[in-house]
């Protein structure tokens, strides 16, 4: 009977672990190769984009996908960050649109779903209905009026016709009101007995309360905006102001770096999804919970 | 000491009442900064992008009616974009609900290696677009490793990126990134089901299926809820590791909305970019709808 036991939960893990290793698969390969000569990367992957000039002469037309480097060397790490300024200053671009986005939309959130979960207005649910709406809406669909309204703000080709957007999107108002609603009234009533302002009662009661909600507002966000691809591309003209999530595609010839190129820019996500995983997990199924 | 006690009681009536009328002002003060910035780029925006889509420019125009709608709808690509984005939804959502779901399932059974595993399988999620089209190239190019392994095994080899097979592998992509955050949701709806129902269940002799039917999908259903809108929001956005591999102009098969309105706004044809994002956003508003009206008479149905 044990052993049968232990016998299904090996089974059970042995599958779940292969699902695992074929979803890390393509990091893994992307750190890897990271570490590998310029050389073995030429042999490796030179038949991509081959089709007709038909890999023909060739021994072995296919890519080659190796896992270990015949020699590891943190070659292409250099080149990405010392070899040329263009790496350094897309990834300076992408924190400076980031950042602000986040530190923006976290406060502004956190006021309005304030208001949207603990206080009484008319129009509560309805205003808050019209929030939850725009959030499924891909970013085209507001792409006319939203060019022109930078044209008229004087925003063209500067980041914050990217920032600004960002900062008044709705997921944070959504998210964080989730986590307001599971705060007892009993809190903010005996706040109030003790004669506690909103301001009092929102920072010193609500903030430190949502934590968990917050630490995954700012990872999703993060995600969400380290990716951005559609507005950077149609906002800024100037390539110097690109951020790095536009970069990447740029290098497409120079398969050298590429790997160390997406290293660096994976690293920060990643660093910090492993770093504040307990509370992003948290965060996220709190949010799911109550629907 | 009573009468203490009345007097006490009505001043805090008194502060109470003084507190809720002093809510509304309050709460319009909390809402003022995102309400400013919200109406400015996305609510006005909106409404101007609707009123384009009635007008023959968007400078000084000239309300048309419907023209736009019968030009759009007439268009071979504007039709190519949309049954291609509804195709892909339809695939794809039910398809990562369900896998999401049996993971979901299967790591909240007593195995080793949960955490380890949970966080396996959300890292995807946070792994950058841009860093996935190498791999993305390595494995479905003409002359990738996936071809490679299939004429090991005999096969024609598939040029994955040129013909209707691209469909499926943006929908491994979109299912490869977004399984994770499905499986955390879930994960928390599981926790939350008693075990004693299944116990029960049990002991009156219910199977495993009608366990899983009337108890599983019973108490997931307003996660379930969560997780589609979730999953359609995020099935928008494969847009991006699609655009960067393939450009502008895709194989057929891939050609989403997203592109046409991209490729509209390049050529400045504003009349059909608004008049496609208003019918866009009409069908997502009557899904979205849809589902919260479900979604309340499930509630009700639950109490």
């Amino acid at each position: 009977m044990l052993v049968a036991k232990v016998l299904k939960k090996s089974v059970l893990t042995v599958v779940m672990v292969i699902i695992a290793v074929l979803l890390l698969f393509p990091i893994v390969i992307t750190f890897t190769n990271s570490l590998m000569t310029e050389q073995e990367i030429g042999i490796n992957y030179g038949p991509i984009g081959q089709m007709n000039k038909a890999a023909a002469g060739r021994e072995n037309p296919f890519v080659n996908l190796k896992l270990l480097p015949d020699q590891v060397t943190l070659e292409q790490y250099g080149k990405v960050l010392v070899g040329s300024p263009r790496y350094l200053m897309m990834f300076w671009n992408s924190v400076f649109m980031v950042v602000p986005i986040i530190a923006g939309q976290t406060l502004v959130a956190a006021l309005a779903a304030y208001a949207f979960s603990k206080l009484q207005f008319r129009g509560r649910e309805h205003l808050f209905l019209v929030y939850v709406l725009t959030m499924p809406m891909p970013f085209q669909v507001t792409l006319v009026p939203n060019y022109i309204m930078a044209d008229k703000l004087g925003l063209l080709n500067s980041s914050n016709a990217i920032i600004l957007p960002g900062i008044f999107a709705a997921f944070g108002v959504f998210m964080l009101r989730q986590f307001m609603l599971d705060i007892p009234y009993a809190y903010i009533e005996a706040a109030k007995m003790d004669g506690a302002g909103h301001s009092r009662i929102f920072y010193k009661i609500i903030i430190p309360m949502i934590k968990p909600g917050l630490a995954a507002l700012v990872i999703l966000l993060f995600v969400d905006y380290w990716n951005m691809v559609e507005q950077p591309l149609i906002f800024l003209d100037d390539p110097f102001k690109q951020p790095l999530s536009v970069y990447l595609s740029s290098i497409n010839g120079e398969l050298g770096i590429a790997f160390a190129a997406s290293m660096l820019y994976m690293a920060p996500m990643v660093l910090l999804f492993l770093y504040a995983e307990t509370y992003f997990i948290e965060g996220i199924q709190l949010s799911g919970i109550k629907g | 000491m009573e009468k203490w006690g009345f007097w006490h009681g009505f001043s805090m009536k008194k502060k109470i009442k003084k507190w809720i009328r002093k809510d509304s002002a309050a709460a319009w003060l909390f809402l003022a900064p995102s309400g400013v910035g919200f109406a400015l780029f996305y609510l006005i925006p909106f409404a101007m992008g609707m009123i384009y889509s009635f007008m023959d420019s968007a400078v000084d125009g000239q309300f048309v009616g419907l023209d736009n709608y019968r030009e759009l709808l007439a268009s071979d690509s504007f039709r190519k974009a949309s049954s291609n984005t509804f195709y892909f939804s339809v695939v794809s959502v039910p398809l990562i609900l369900a896998l999401s779901l049996g993971l979901a399932m299967l790591l909240n059974k007593n195995i080793y290696l949960r955490k380890w595993l949970r966080t396996t399988y959300v890292l995807p999620l946070v792994v950058p677009v841009a860093s996935i089209i190498l791999i993305w190239q390595m494995l479905f190019d003409w002359n990738g490793s996936l071809n490679a392994w299939l004429s090991g095994f005999g096969f024609e080899r598939v040029d994955w990126m040129k013909t209707d097979a691209a469909r499926n592998v943006i929908i491994v992509v979109y299912l490869w990134k977004n399984i994770g955050y499905n499986v955390i949701l879930f994960l928390a709806g599981l926790q939350q089901i008693p075990k004693d129902y299944y116990e029960t269940a049990q002991i009156e002799g219910a199977g495993r299926l009608r366990q899983f039917g009337s108890i599983t999908i019973v108490y997931l259903t307003s996660t379930m809820f969560f997780v589609v809108i979730m999953s359609i929001i995020n099935s928008f956005k494969v847009f991006r590791e699609t655009y960067l591999i393939a450009g502008d102009y895709p194989h057929d098969s891939i050609y989403m909305m997203q592109h046409y309105m991209n490729n509209m706004f390049t050529s400045l044809d504003i009349q059909k970019l608004t008049a496609a994002a208003t019918l866009m956003v009409g069908c997502i508003l009557l899904i979205v709808m849809g589902l919260f009206a479900l979604e309340r008479r499930h509630r009700k149905y639950m109490e």
